[in-house]
């Protein structure tokens, strides 16, 4: 019983922090179990006293590609690459959503938790860090309609011809891990502005619907007039979003200079964004 | 043997206007002045960095100890004089501005008893992740799992979802998680004034066995100055944010009850609180304590044989059921004289609203010394709605002791009125007569 006694070179210090970017490995590794809780809590929580649980991710890209299909298919006649629509929105909406999912939820970190963060301290990283991994959970049940629906147009219908699925398949995690990362980074911005101010909050929302339409989700990259497509490349979600229908469809635009823009870009937002949250966490108590 | 805990020059500065949330406005109205202030002011900094700068206030400043492993070492003080920030630095939930401290081993705080506790979760899945949030490790959690659930008495329902326990079991499971915590050092704030007595002294009983069988170290910061003297090996004292003493707990308890409770010269009569800083819960808050003679004054110094009325003053925020109210009074040496409570007298049931309750001690009861006067509220059996407040002070002084007639000090915590015969027996008839 006693074999947690004094560990040595187990040492703590406490001091005003000074640089801009320090990340604690150690206390990271040191609560990895926490980690594995908290992504089972939001899971659990997510769907206890619904009637559908985690049918749910089942049922809303679905709903969604219906929408777009009507809207922005139908009504609006915007192009698909030559792909069928639903089979478009559905492969879209794995990065998009994802992307979208965690923002809303990352994004609040500290308004969400203040009452826990001012009560014990673990590293605060972790639970945005939580909400992507538990979020990753949901986007392998998002890809169960679209491997149906990729299943059906691939062997049942002429349109088989136009789905070019090859070797690229095996590179489809890398959008999703890019995602992943620029999502983490967009949150801990957002974390950071919204603990200051709390207006910034209903901004956010309304910036994660706008920043929608800018990304190739309801559009593909080749719809945009050639002298126009560096604005839309400007938006590090376009490469992920554009990525993944290249990689599981065969369909898609991009250059390598513009993957790696997006991808340096993504890396820059990321770093910015851990030491933008570090420097709220130092103090955040004091005035949330 | 180094010292497990060695804190140096520790301070924290808050800002005024920092607490509570901004807004943009309020940043760009703050930047707009400050730019202005600039311009007409332009020496007002030199003289801001000596000392506080206006709207700062120094919670702590320059507090400076070590620790030995193993010790149970008490944090004594006023409420706002800065052992929170204490053990909020120590826990890492915050910065400090200055100064340095360090931890050798691993550190678990209890600012709060359930912190993290999810209500859809069922208390199998919050024992896990409450511990994990306190620092444990999955493993270590499910070897003490059984026991946990044993201390906490709840049983079968360790699968039901927390949100479907009554409010003592839920303290109990999280009171259980944390007794059987196993740090190397232990921060523990007023987390024992909830939960009813009887689980309380269980844990207490709990965490001085930790400390003293496995060498831990514990931070122990409370009001219920009995259970510092029961628990802790030593104890220090903070006011105004810093360290003013350190001593055995007697000396300690002593010093904080002589700031709070004055001599023979009176004591604190009344004590009011503003509407934003006043002690309560979303429920109830008080708004006004005040010792009172027959005639209604004001007073903290009272006639032995004169009644004293305690009237507590409090804002009902939300509707609330069974609520009581208790008065307890405690010597300088933090020994509990009597705990009053006006259960029997409270509706079933109170509406928002401002109400005073008020009790009145009989005259030549207590014994002629000095008294502080706790006030606290809670639902008997759930929790406290109002942890308990050491609020005034009071002396009895002057005549009319029942014990004697001398202006000696007399010994004992009450001096109630004993009545006395005396009688001469009659003288022995027989020899041999027996005694009855």
């Amino acid at each position: 019983m006693a074999d947690v006694t004094a560990k040595p070179g187990y040492e703590i210090v406490i001091e005003p922090s000074r640089g801009w970017l320090r990340i604690d490995w150690h206390a990271l590794w040191e609560y990895r179990d926490l980690l594995v809780l908290l992504v089972q809590r939001d899971f659990i929580s997510r769907y206890k006293q619904t009637l559908l649980g985690p049918l749910w991710h089942f049922l809303q890209p679905v709903m969604n590609a219906a929408v777009y299909f009507v809207i922005f298919g139908v009504i609006a006649g915007i192009k698909t690459d030559g792909l069928p629509p639903a089979l478009f929105y559905l492969c879209s909406q794995l990065t998009w959503n994802y992307f979208a999912q965690n923002v809303n939820v990352g994004g609040a970190t500290f308004i969400n938790n203040a009452g826990l963060f001012g009560k014990v301290y673990f590293p605060r990283l972790l639970v945005p860090l939580s909400v992507v991994v538990a979020n990753f959970i949901a986007v392998g049940l998002q890809c169960i309609p679209f491997v149906l629906c990729f299943g059906y147009f691939k062997f049942f219908t002429p349109a088989a011809a136009d789905i070019s699925v090859g070797w690229m398949a095996l590179l489809a995690p890398l959008p999703l891990l890019q995602t992943a990362l620029l999502s983490l980074g967009v949150s801990l911005w957002m974390s950071a502005s919204t603990a200051k101010y709390r207006d910034l909050v209903h901004l956010n929302q309304y910036l994660i619907q706008l920043w929608m339409f800018a990304t190739p989700v309801v559009w593909p990259l080749s719809q945009i007039p050639a002298q126009w497509k560096w604005i839309a490349l400007a938006n590090p979600m376009a490469v992920p979003v554009e990525g993944l229908r290249i990689c599981l469809l065969g369909h898609g635009t991009l250059s390598a200079t513009e993957v790696a823009v997006s991808v340096a870009v993504t890396l820059v937002v990321l770093v910015t964004g851990i030491a933008a949250f570090q420097k709220v966490e130092r103090t955040v108590i004091d005035s949330v | 043997m180094k010292p497990v805990v060695e804190v140096e020059n520790l301070s924290k500065l808050y800002r005024l206007g920092s607490i509570g949330a901004t807004s943009l406005r309020e940043t760009l109205e703050r930047f707009t002045k400050r730019k202005h202030a600039a311009i007409t002011t332009p020496t007002a900094d030199a003289g801001s960095r000596a000392g506080a700068a206006p709207n700062t206030f120094w919670a702590l400043r320059d507090v400076s100890f070590s620790v030995q492993p193993g010790a149970i070492l008490g944090v004594v003080g006023r409420n706002g004089a800065g052992k929170s920030t204490l053990l909020k630095i120590l826990s890492r939930i915050t910065e400090p501005t200055s100064g340095r401290a360090v931890l050798r081993g691993r550190v678990v705080s209890l600012l709060e008893v359930g912190t993290g506790f999810h209500p859809e979760l069922t208390g199998r899945e919050n024992i896990f992740l409450n511990g994990t949030i306190l620092g444990m490790k999955r493993t270590e959690i499910a070897a003490k799992f059984d026991e946990i659930v044993d201390f906490a008495e709840v049983g079968s329902f360790i699968d039901t979802p927390v949100k479907r326990y009554s409010s003592g079991m839920f303290v109990r499971l999280a009171f259980a998680v944390a007794a059987h915590l196993e740090p190397e050092i232990l921060l523990i704030d007023e987390v024992l004034a909830v939960g009813d007595a009887g689980f309380q002294k269980k844990c207490l009983g709990k965490m001085g066995q930790v400390a003293s069988e496995q060498g831990r170290t514990v931070f122990f910061v409370s009001h219920n100055m009995g259970a510092v003297r029961s628990l802790c090996d030593e104890a220090i004292l903070i006011h105004d944010g810093r360290l003013t003493r350190r001593g055995t707990p007697d000396e300690i308890i002593r010093d904080y009850l002589a700031a709070t409770v004055p001599g023979e010269a009176g004591g604190l009569a009344e004590i009011t609180w503003s509407p934003n800083e006043a002690p309560g819960s979303e429920e109830i808050t008080l708004a006004r304590v005040r010792l009172t003679d027959e005639s209604g004054d004001t007073l903290s110094v009272f006639e032995a044989d004169k009644p004293i009325t305690v009237a507590i003053d409090y804002v009902v925020q939300r509707r609330i059921q069974g609520m009581r109210f208790h008065v307890s009074l405690t010597t300088q040496e933090g020994e509990i004289a009597f705990v009053a409570t006006d259960h029997l007298f409270q509706p079933e049931s109170q509406d928002p609203g401002r109400y005073t309750t008020a009790g009145t001690i009989p005259g030549r009861l207590l014994n002629r010394r000095a008294y502080a006067v706790h006030v606290g509220c809670s639902i008997p059996g759930e929790r406290w709605l109002v942890a308990e407040q050491d609020c005034l002070s009071l002396t009895i002084s002057g005549a009319g002791n029942q014990a004697s007639h001398f202006p000696e000090s007399w010994p004992g915590v009450v001096c109630p009125v004993v009545e006395w015969s005396v009688t001469k027996m009659p003288e022995p008839v027989l020899l041999g007569a027996t005694r009855r």
